[in-house]
């Protein structure tokens, strides 16, 4: 198992340095520079040493192996654009607010999307079933920023319970949150349905059921167990995808996270941070996957120990 | 039934001829008669796939039967409610949204369908060649496709858009696909060697079908069904990948429109004009919604286990 | 004495989108105590279907039981007891065995925890005393290593072994009535004499009374006191294994003797291969189900369902040969002893 851990890790440490040097490579390849977008007239010598000063003048070459080692230091970088400000600094001041948001919006997303799935199975062709699809199907079809607006427009406006924008208070939560969790909500409570009613016809069950084992023991020994296997993989998807997912919600409520400096570091051309950026999300994303496998393996016998030999 | 009354007449052999009939329960079908079949009776399906013809016609014809120009300003009609003139109201520059959500059903629409063909065609091509060769080429051919698979897609989509400095349909389209056929090549993969192991595609062998013959029968008719399903699935997902696009200001450049720039335009006026708003936003919902549940009704007609 | 299991006149009928499958039709028997019953018959003739209805397994699949059909263990109106009732008694004093040992178990639970589940559920034994239980358990099913196996998991094992931990967790609380569903088809022949030398040892041990459900006649003879042939879901033939084997009258019962390929290459004949399949089973039957395969068949037979003939004390058959206008035919010549 360890083996097989330890080569998931270095396929991990193999996918971030593709990631690092495409994002890296295509950085380069936007025309022009970071300094000629920033200020319309930089005087001619201003720009060649701020270019030598950041390397700018060197072959792409040189400039990807300095990149790399110093990533490797643990130094995703500084800031182009605010002279003195370091990526690593951004990151630990605007993740924290992400996290809450997309954190809160995943929890509550799986907790439910799991609860109406599993329901909905179990009703099966009843109207619970039925609503929670209708539900679902609805959460899948309606992109988030127009339920963002909608919500908007009806809790702030009209009935102003909650504030529009900002963050702070947890009041200042409950919308984003909400209109995060919708998608993911809707499309954990769509798989999980599917996996329950698989799950439900397989043999075993038969075999639970002649034991005389009751129906909320077979559902929460043999069914919930088996069905939640395949979930797995999905969650950690959208743990991955927690910082990355948040883009819209913190551009609409106006939240300061790491999704809306990510967006306005593009604009500003500002290369180092996208990178920086761009290496964390991906780093978080690549972990993801390794918690997916290694959750997977304690969680299915069968993985466990088709490894171990 | 002891009533009937016997006579020894009824008790002569028939014979051998009378015990041949092997007598077929009803007629053969074809693989895609029975799954039109079941599709047929899936009502749900069969209204979605029906709507998605009404909103394709609209998005053909809407233009011509409003009768206004889509990208036609006029400052004295601006941002009007909807009424007999103007079907779906106007805009904060008096165009007529009826043409403009038509118009930019068909950036939507286009985007969807052209996305999920190419990552149908890469992902087939791809997943296809690692299975036929097999071995090594294999392991390094599908160890690239997990190393793509695990780059975010939102961000490369947002980094590659903002790197080809262009909002044309096509780049758009290379945004989106570049690294989402991935998915589709691992299908394909998986499902090619599943069929390759089967008994019954070794049997064929063994009988001396010949290889065109056995492709013909039994992988593409096998593989298709799941593609299919797969693809249909992903339409939505592009669109609204694009919607996300032009929301985030990467969509398709003016004049050109769409109906995620239609709705992330009418999102700063929303509390004075919500059906700016609404009509773009009904239409991605409704066209999403639709494709989902043709999806599920495909996949419930083609999957072959379900197969009576 | 009242026999353990009364079967009568159980129908089932499976909604499909083609219509109705009426896969068992008009089924009665009885099992005595300790008595072993063959339900022998092709596949998709209704064995495994009456098996599971008189377990209840049916009732969340959309088998649909006639109204009219009843099902008594010991007494007890098993269709129509309520949920509760039934899953003290399933498990406890009816159980089965399923054909495939692979999907049967529960691939994400150790084979121990599998048998001490259904100890747990109908005694008030602790876990400690239920997994005691669950090792004696193997060792009666003759597991070599039974404390290590308890933690294993189900593909960790053989296909044999498998089969030896469905018949513990069978066994585990004493059923009065053991219903195995081809325990052995997926088997080595090897394993399955095993396995059924096994059974038939426990069964002498406890008392238990047992329906072996098999295509496989030639597994039926040395462990069986009664079978019963079925076709098309309805019985038609039963009696003692020695009236079956030496005295069968039915001919879809010969068809099925002739077709053991060791009596067969014994007699030096060739193998024999019933032609045809059964019949559509969406559609009403007119007449004998087995006419149309049928090499005897007569006018009556397209044209009546000939009824239940007794020809000796607890030997029936349903074929119109059996009547007095039939003509005396020879059944092939394959038997042991032919009369």
């Amino acid at each position: 198992m360890w083996k097989y851990i330890l080569k998931r890790l270095g396929y991990m440490l193999l996918t971030l340095l593709a990631v690092v040097s495409i994002t890296f490579l295509l950085v380069h390849t936007i025309p022009g520079d970071p300094f000629t977008s920033m200020v319309e007239d930089l005087p001619e010598e201003t720009r060649q040493l701020y270019m030598e000063k950041y390397g700018f003048d060197k072959p792409l070459i040189v400039q990807y192996v300095r990149y790399i080692t110093q990533l490797l230091t643990g130094d995703l970088g500084a800031s182009l654009r605010y002279p003195g400000r370091k990526v690593g600094e951004i990151v630990a001041q605007y993740a924290p607010v992400s996290a809450s948001i997309g954190g809160l919006a995943l929890f509550m997303g799986v907790v439910l999307g799991l609860t109406l799935g599993i329901l909905a199975a179990l009703k099966q062709n009843r109207w619970p079933d039925r609503l929670v699809m209708v539900i679902a199907l609805l959460g899948t079809a309606i992109p988030t920023f127009v339920i963002a607006a909608v919500l908007q427009y009806a809790l702030t406006v009209t009935w102003p319970v909650f504030p529009t924008t900002g963050y702070g208070t947890w009041k200042h939560l409950v919308l984003p949150v909400t209109c995060m969790c919708v998608s993911p909500l809707a499309s954990y409570a769509r798989y999980m349905r599917s996996s329950v009613l698989d799950t439900a016809n397989q043999d075993y069950i038969l075999t639970a059921e002649a034991k005389g084992v009751d129906r909320f023991h077979i559902v929460t020994r043999h069914i919930l167990r088996n069905a939640i296997l395949p979930c797995i993989t999905m969650i950690c998807v959208s743990v991955g995808g927690i910082f990355s997912g948040s883009f819209i919600i913190e551009k609409i409520f106006a939240i300061p996270g790491l999704g809306k400096y990510f967006i306005s570091a593009i604009n500003d051309r500002d290369y180092s941070v996208v990178l920086g950026l761009n290496v964390i999300f991906t780093g978080i994303y690549v972990m993801a996957m390794l918690l997916s496998d290694i959750l997977l393996m304690l969680c299915d016998p069968r993985l466990r120990l088709s490894n171990d030999k | 039934m002891e009533n009937l009354p016997l006579n020894e007449q009824d008790f002569i052999p028939l014979g051998a001829s009378a015990s041949e009939g092997e007598v077929l329960a009803g007629k053969p079908m074809t693989y895609w008669q029975d799954a039109w079949q079941r599709f047929r009776k899936n009502k749900v399906a069969l209204f979605a796939a029906i709507l998605l013809v009404i909103i394709a016609l609209f998005t053909i014809f809407g233009p011509a039967i409003c009768g206004y120009d889509f990208t036609a300003q006029n400052v004295k009609i601006r941002n009007q409610a909807p009424s007999t003139e103007h079907w779906f109201g106007t805009d904060s520059l008096g165009r007529d949204l009826f043409a403009r959500v038509a118009v930019g059903g068909r950036v939507s629409i286009i985007i969807g369908i052209c996305g999920a063909l190419i990552v149908g065609v890469i992902g087939c091509l791809y997943g296809g060649l690692a299975a036929y060769f097999g071995g090594r080429v294999d392991m390094v051919m599908m160890r690239i496709v997990d190393i793509l698979s695990s780059i975010p897609n939102l961000l490369l989509v947002i980094l590659l858009s903002v790197v080809l400095e262009s909002s044309s349909i096509p780049t758009l389209l290379f945004a989106m696909t570049i690294t989402s056929w991935c998915g589709v090549a691992r299908i394909v993969r998986a499902q090619m060697l599943q069929i390759n192991r089967s008994e019954y595609v070794m049997a064929a062998r063994i009988m001396g079908v010949s290889p065109v013959k056995i492709v013909l029968t039994h992988f593409i008719p096998n593989t298709i069904s799941v593609i299919i399903v797969n693809l249909t699935f992903r339409i939505p997902g592009f669109i609204f990948s694009e919607a996300f696009l032009s929301y985030v200001g990467l969509g398709v450049a003016a004049p050109n429109t769409s109906w995620g720039t239609l709705a992330s335009a009418a999102q700063s006026t929303l509390l004075f004009y919500p059906y700016q708003m609404l009509f773009p936003s009904l239409f991605i919902a409704l066209t999403t919604l639709s494709f989902t549940l043709m999806g599920d009704g495909l996949r419930d007609a083609l999957d072959p286990k379900m197969r009576r | 004495m009242e026999p353990l299991l009364k079967v009568e006149n159980l129908h089932v009928r499976f909604a499909s989108y083609a219509g109705n499958v009426h896969a068992v039709r008009g089924v009665s028997f009885e099992v005595g105590r300790g008595e072993v019953l063959a339900i022998v018959g092709e596949s998709g003739c209704g064995k495994t279907v009456t098996a599971k209805a008189a377990m209840r397994l049916l009732d969340r699949t959309n088998a649909i039981v006639d109204k009219d059909s009843r099902i008594e263990l010991d007494g007890q109106d098993m269709l129509h007891m309520p949920r509760r009732k039934l899953n003290t008694i399933r498990g406890k004093d009816i159980s089965m065995i399923f054909q495939d040992s692979m999907t049967s178990l529960n691939p994400t639970m150790t084979v121990g925890k599998q048998i001490m589940e259904n100890l747990l559920t109908h005694t008030s034994m602790t876990k400690g005393a239920a997994r005691k239980r669950a090792k004696e358990l193997l060792e009666l099913v003759e597991i070599p290593d039974p404390e290590d196996r308890l933690d294993c998991y189900p593909h960790q094992l053989s296909g044999g072994m498998r089969q030896r931990v469905m018949i513990a967790i069978a066994l585990a609380c004493d059923p009065k009535l053991l219903i195995a569903d081809e325990p052995t088809t997926a088997l080595d022949v090897t394993i399955q004499a095993q396995l059924l030398d096994l059974l038939g040892r426990i069964k002498e041990q406890n008392g238990m009374s047992v329906i072996l459900v098999t295509h496989d006649l030639g597994v039926v003879a040395s462990f069986a006191q009664r079978v019963q042939v079925m076709y098309a879901g309805q019985i038609v033939e039963h009696g003692t294994v020695e009236d079956i084997f030496k005295r069968p009258k039915h001919p879809y019962t010969w068809a099925l003797l002739s077709s053991i390929p060791g009596r067969a290459l014994s007699s030096k004949s060739e193998l024999y291969a019933l032609k045809g399949t059964p019949p559509d089973l969406r559609r009403p039957l007119i007449g004998c189900p087995f006419a149309e395969r049928c090499e005897y068949c007569m006018g009556i037979c397209k044209k009546q369902c000939p009824s239940e003939t007794e020809v000796s004390e607890g030997h029936s058959a349903s074929c119109w040969l059996c009547h007095e206008f039939a003509p005396k035919v020879q059944p092939p010549r394959i038997f042991g002893g032919n009369e």
